[in-house]
């Protein structure tokens, strides 16, 4: 009885196989098959969405690149797995991607009871309302006896739950599986106000019929620090996605760009000489190579040219850095040292 | 299967032993090991629900059902039951569920008349209401659903004019992209003798259809059913409302703020929904139709005309009761279809029990597992209930004809 016992049991391991598997070191198997697994956005212009001729870009698209130059040495060994705000998690925890770039809010409950991890905080967001203008509405405060549209699966949601009982307004929810049919409800005049985040709005106005006819209310009603995100119980693969994303900043505060960082190799400032791998081994000390960072670097570039380039002065979307300036400079990022 | 490998072959001597031992008798054996398939299958699946239990524990993913008494946090647009965001996840569970059960008994109700209608019209002589109702079930027979569901839902959207430039209805009915707002009855003092009324004229009129039923078999003498009913039914109940001093007033939708305030609101996302499933769902129903009348022998028509029934009558009295023994299975599966497709209303911001509860309920809790169990618990319990009743309903009408 007892092998019998065993065998329907690894039997049924067998059929749930994934779930176990997902414990596996995640370094080890994407550098055995060479390529990258990264969850991204479905499509949110300046943070995942493939452009004309089809090629994924964006912030968090930037992200998955930087962490495939540092473990493969090669930016363009990602396989990216397109997820909508309902399947993400379950994408991560399943084992199908090996990290989840996808505007993704940074929460107790997530970083807690999903099998999950936060690696760090590649955008400092919040949410915001959008409305008609021909609306006439100012702030969101007059928006009481308003209907709402939202996509599910969401922070939002909650959020708007939140902010609309804390300040004693009627409103009615109307929730979609997707970004695009809440937007085209929306635009239907389903909703007076359509609300995710900030950042968000900014970049779906741009894709709107009459982009002008809308505007972003002031209130900012939730904070949504947005970062990648691995499973729990692989410190390894969590601490390399986590220095990834301190690599990018230190190289921004460095001065090390895309452009200069071969000349920037060859400097003696110590500083840049550990972030390139030209003193100490921090590389090995995460089980990758000691030019990890200036692969990052040379292939895809520091935060600030990867915030400007895609979501930026550089980009349609043009969001002021604000917060997501680094410290020395009034805004949020701050990395530890590299030393 | 191996009990019957088992089964003694019919050997040349004619005597079998007196008694077999127990071991060797078929029977037994079958109970046996029927036993042991249902005992390794409750042990199979007690084994992978303690897979799962173990590998989420180890994963650090939450697990059971203590979610379920916690505060949801989120609104619902729609809800038969009181719920607000200070609600539980169990009570967002039910709002759910019953927006679903909502959904598919309209649908149902609007699919069997629609289906009914354009199957019997295709089977008319009139040219004309044949290819109409031909084309209604080839379009919309072999056009994806979800297909169907955006156009109801974005086509009629669009073309509706915002809450400012309503439509006005007679009736004081409103009509705009936020919905369909109808005034709201309230009830004054002694409506309550105005529905006793109605009621009265119900059993009233049951009974006097169960009396001219009884006489017409016995003299064949018929009786203006219907006329007394409509009498018993409208008339009754309009009287002692009139005498009462019309006891009901409305509650009229009026637009304050961004909306219609007051009065009953139904959401464009249930409109679309419950015209989109049901007119899908008609044009099968049309052709389960069209097969159980066309498999009614010929003869029963020609019986009925040699009888001089009017082709109305031949129709209600003799063809259909036949053809709904052969139309009762297949529709049955229509229904269950329905309601399993009524899970696509997330796509338009409906909040059926899967948008609330497999969609917002999962993904703000993070429970999977556990869900998606329930979610499937839900659908076969509907899915048994539904096939439990229609097949009630087949054996009472077959034991009916035969
Ligand atoms: N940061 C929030 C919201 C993320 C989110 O899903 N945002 C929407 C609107 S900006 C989106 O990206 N939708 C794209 C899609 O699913 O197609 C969260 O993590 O829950």
């Amino acid at each position: 009885m007892k092998r019998a016992t065993k065998l329907l049991a690894t039997a049924a391991a067998v059929a749930l196989g994934t779930i176990s598997a997902a414990n596996a070191q995640t370094l080890d198997k994407v550098k055995k098959q060479g390529v990258l697994s990264c969850g991204v956005n479905v499509g949110l212009a300046g943070f995942s969405a493939p452009d004309d001729k089809g090629n994924w870009t964006g912030l968090d698209v930037d992200y998955c690149r930087a962490i495939a130059a540092a473990v493969l040495g090669d930016a363009t060994k990602v396989r990216f797995v397109p997820t909508t705000a309902k399947e993400r998690f379950t994408a991560l925890q399943s084992g199908e991607i090996d990290v989840l770039n996808r505007n993704t809010t940074w929460t107790m409950g997530r970083d807690t009871s999903l099998g999950l991890s936060f690696a760090g905080t590649n955008y400092y967001d919040g949410q915001g309302l959008m409305v008609k203008k021909s609306l006439g509405v100012k702030s969101a405060t007059e928006l009481s006896g308003a209907t709402v549209c939202v996509q599910t699966g969401t922070t939002t949601e909650l959020n708007l739950a939140d902010y609309f009982r804390q300040n004693k307004l009627e409103y009615k929810p109307v929730v979609f599986e997707k970004a695009d049919e809440t937007i085209t409800a929306y635009q239907a005049g389903r909703c007076d106000a359509y609300t995710t985040d900030a950042s968000g709005l900014y970049a779906q106005r741009l894709q709107m019929q009459q982009p002008d006819e809308h505007i972003v209310l002031p209130e900012i009603i939730s904070k949504e620090p947005l970062g990648p995100s691995v499973r729990q119980g692989d410190s390894q693969w969590f601490t390399i996605v986590r220095w990834v994303h301190f690599a990018l900043l230190n190289a921004e505060e460095a001065g090390i760009t895309k452009a200069n960082v071969d000349q920037m190799a060859n400097s003696t400032n110590p500083d840049i000489r550990r972030i390139l791998g030209k003193e100490g081994e921090f590389g090995k000390a995460i089980g990758l190579g000691n030019d990890w960072a200036y692969q990052i670097v040379k292939q895809v570039g520091n935060y600030g040219e990867i915030f400007d380039k895609n979501v930026g002065a550089g980009s349609r979307i043009n969001i002021a850095r604000g917060q997501n300036n680094l410290w020395s400079k009034g805004g949020l990022q701050y990395a530890p040292p590299i030393r | 299967m191996t009990a019957t490998t088992n089964r003694q072959a019919p050997g040349p001597l004619v005597t079998p032993p007196a008694k077999p031992n127990l071991l060797y008798r078929p029977e037994f054996r079958q109970a046996v090991y029927q036993v042991l398939l249902v005992v390794c299958l409750i042990f199979a699946f007690w084994t992978i629900a303690n897979n799962v239990a173990d590998n989420l524990a180890r994963q650090n993913i939450a697990s059971g059902f203590g979610f379920w008494n916690r505060t949801s946090g989120f609104d619902i647009s729609q809800s038969l039951i009181e719920y607000s965001n200070q609600s539980t996840y169990g009570r967002a569970f039910w709002a759910g569920l019953l927006n679903t059960l909502l959904v598919a008994a309209l649908g149902i109700v609007f699919a069997t008349i629609i289906g009914f209608l354009v199957g019997i019209g295709r089977l008319s002589t009139n040219w004309l209401i044949s290819r109409i109702c031909g084309a209604y079930v080839e379009i919309l027979r072999n056009l994806p659903l979800l297909l169907q569901l955006f156009f109801w839902y974005f086509a009629v959207l669009k073309n509706l004019p915002g809450p400012r430039q309503s439509i006005s209805l007679p009736g004081g009915l409103s009509l705009n992209v936020r919905g369909l707002y109808l005034p709201a009855p309230i009830a004054g003092p002694g409506f309550d003798y105005v529905l006793a009324a109605l009621g009265l004229g119900i059993v009233l009129s049951i009974a006097v259809a169960i009396w001219a039923r009884a006489r017409q078999r016995a003299t064949g003498e018929r009786f203006p059913v219907l006329w007394t009913t409509l009498a018993l039914v409208l008339l009754l109940p309009g009287a002692v409302y009139i005498a009462l001093g019309q006891p009901l007033s409305f509650q009229y939708p009026v637009l304050r703020g961004f909306n219609f305030q007051g009065g009953v609101a139904v959401q464009p996302e249930l409109i679309a929904l419950v015209v989109g499933l049901s007119t899908y769902t008609a044009s099968f129903i049309a052709e389960i139709v069209r097969a159980g009348i066309a498999g009614v022998p010929r003869g029963q028509r020609e019986a009925a005309n040699a009888l001089g029934l009017s082709s109305g009558l031949t129709m209600r009295l003799v063809i259909l009761p036949q053809a709904l023994r052969i139309i009762i299975p297949p529709l049955t599966s229509q229904y269950l279809n329905l309601t399993k497709n009524s899970s696509l209303a997330v796509a338009i911001g409906y909040p059926d029990f899967v948008s609330v509860f497999t969609g917002t309920v999962l993904n703000q809790t993070g429970q999977a597992v556990e869900v998606i169990l329930l979610t499937m618990l839900v659908f076969l319990t509907i899915s048994l209930i539904t096939s439990a009743f229609m097949n009630w309903f087949n054996k009472h009408i077959a034991l009916v004809e035969r």
